[in-house]
């Protein structure tokens, strides 16, 4: 089953790539540079993803004590930040070329990288607790109170950055978008939620063992 | 025994050991003396850069004094066995949380006087022209912090690597906090009245609405380890 996700995954990628590059034009303004976001919008969806997840089972494994919720809190919450540096990282590369900086404090990119830091602490604190059971209640109670955070965060940088200086530079992007850049999106989007899944279930198999031993 | 007497005796329990001991107001307070000079070398003489950068320090300056605090908050109680006293408490365990909470703000908001007093006085800033909106501002700011900072102490004081541990949780979890007061300080000081910071002053108070909820609905699950 794992298996086969995993094989789907990477078909998807495949087409993924063959949309992103081959069927998708390039677009009008940014040319070839803007074929970065079919890795960095599907990256960030999943981020999203995975820490809703993480709430999903903070909540569950308060309510129920079922080892298998704290699973895969921790397991969501290792490939979210893996996919949210991802963000970071693809956005950084596309910010150079159109933006003329690696790293600007606006209002998206700060509250990415506070989220970023939000679950970071939350790894570090689940790798410095060894009763798997006192972890997953403290993680819990962390990951709850991250996922509540994130719209306080959102509007806090929002109001900031609107404060200091309008948000001009956001990206550029087509709007509305062609329908073909939306459709090679969407390949990308479901390629790496087919991802998501493969890691996730591999993931949770691994964190399942180690506690067998 | 009821709910609120519950939560205040823990909250009267801690101000007392405070009192008798004077362990963290006097450390706190030294070491807030201590930040204004550091931020003073750390940005030079002028007047002018120091002024503009003054609700950032401030603030920075609170949150540091609420990371060595805060942190200590449940220290005490791993000694003769208060944890588990705390834990066979009987009632609701939010109680606790509630006096602690309590006691961590009176104790932050004492520090906190200080901390403005001092700066009024080293950097020449008029503080009392929007002393009564600042307040406003200090407080809700304050109950965020307290409140985020007192859970996740009580989470920490069981866990090794303590010390690193609680600031490396709480202060990405606080940066919206941080915006929120820092921001509404600033337009403050320049002298805007307060209807121009109300989104500020509802985003606060809606942190910490939810910040406080939040430490009331899970501080049972942290209380057991």
């Amino acid at each position: 089953m794992t298996r086969a996700l995993g094989w789907l995954a990477a078909l998807g990628l495949l087409a993924g790539l063959v949309a992103g590059f081959g069927y998708a034009p390039r677009e009008a303004v940014q040319g070839n540079v803007q074929r970065i976001m079919y890795l960095h919008v599907p990256s960030v969806l999943t981020a999203y993803l995975a820490f809703g997840l993480v709430l999903l089972g903070s909540i569950a494994y308060l309510a129920t004590r079922r080892p298998g919720w704290d699973r895969l809190a921790g397991s969501a919450a290792e490939i979210g930040v893996l996919f949210t540096g991802l963000t970071i990282v693809s956005g950084s590369i596309w910010g150079k070329p159109t933006w003329g900086t690696w790293w600007t404090w606006d209002a998206r990119l700060t509250s990415t990288a506070v989220l970023f830091c939000v679950y970071v602490g939350y790894l570090l604190l689940r790798s410095l607790i060894d009763d798997p059971e006192a972890r997953g209640r403290y993680a819990a109670v962390v990951g709850i109170l991250g996922a509540v955070n994130i719209p306080i965060v959102h509007f806090s940088v929002k109001w900031w950055r609107a404060l200091h200086q309008p948000s001009t530079i956001l990206g550029p992007e087509p709007s509305p978008i062609d329908p073909a850049i939306g459709l090679a999106l969407f390949v990308n989007w479901l390629a790496f939620t087919l991802l998501f899944a493969y890691f996730l279930s591999r993931r949770i198999e691994i964190a399942r063992l180690e506690e067998q031993t | 025994m009821t709910y609120a007497r519950r939560a205040w005796i823990i909250f009267y329990k801690d101000l007392l050991v405070e009192r008798r001991s004077k362990e963290q107001t006097n450390a706190l307070l030294f070491f807030c003396l201590l930040l204004l000079f550091l931020f003073q070398f750390a940005l030079g003489p002028d007047r002018d850069r120091l002024a503009a950068a003054l609700p950032g320090l401030l603030w920075l300056g609170f949150i540091l004094a609420g990371l060595l605090g805060l942190g200590r908050s449940f220290l005490a109680e791993r000694e003769n066995d208060c944890w588990e006293g705390l834990r066979l408490t009987p009632g609701d365990k939010s109680a606790i949380y509630l006096g602690k909470l309590a006691g961590n703000c009176v104790l932050m908001t004492a520090v906190e006087i200080v901390l403005v007093v001092l700066f009024g006085v080293f950097y020449n800033v008029d503080l009392w022209t929007p002393a009564a909106p600042l307040a406003l501002v200090l407080a809700l700011g304050t109950i965020g912090l307290a409140a985020v900072g007192t859970l996740f102490a009580a989470m920490t004081t069981q866990v090794r690597a303590r010390e690193l541990l609680f600031p490396v949780l709480l202060l990405p979890v606080q940066v919206p906090l941080l915006l929120a007061t820092v921001s509404a300080t600033q337009a403050l000081l320049l002298g805007q009245p307060l209807a121009d910071v109300a989104h500020w002053l509802k985003l606060l108070a809606g942190a910490d609405a939810v910040y406080v909820t939040i430490g009331l609905l899970t501080f049972e699950f942290v209380l057991e380890g």
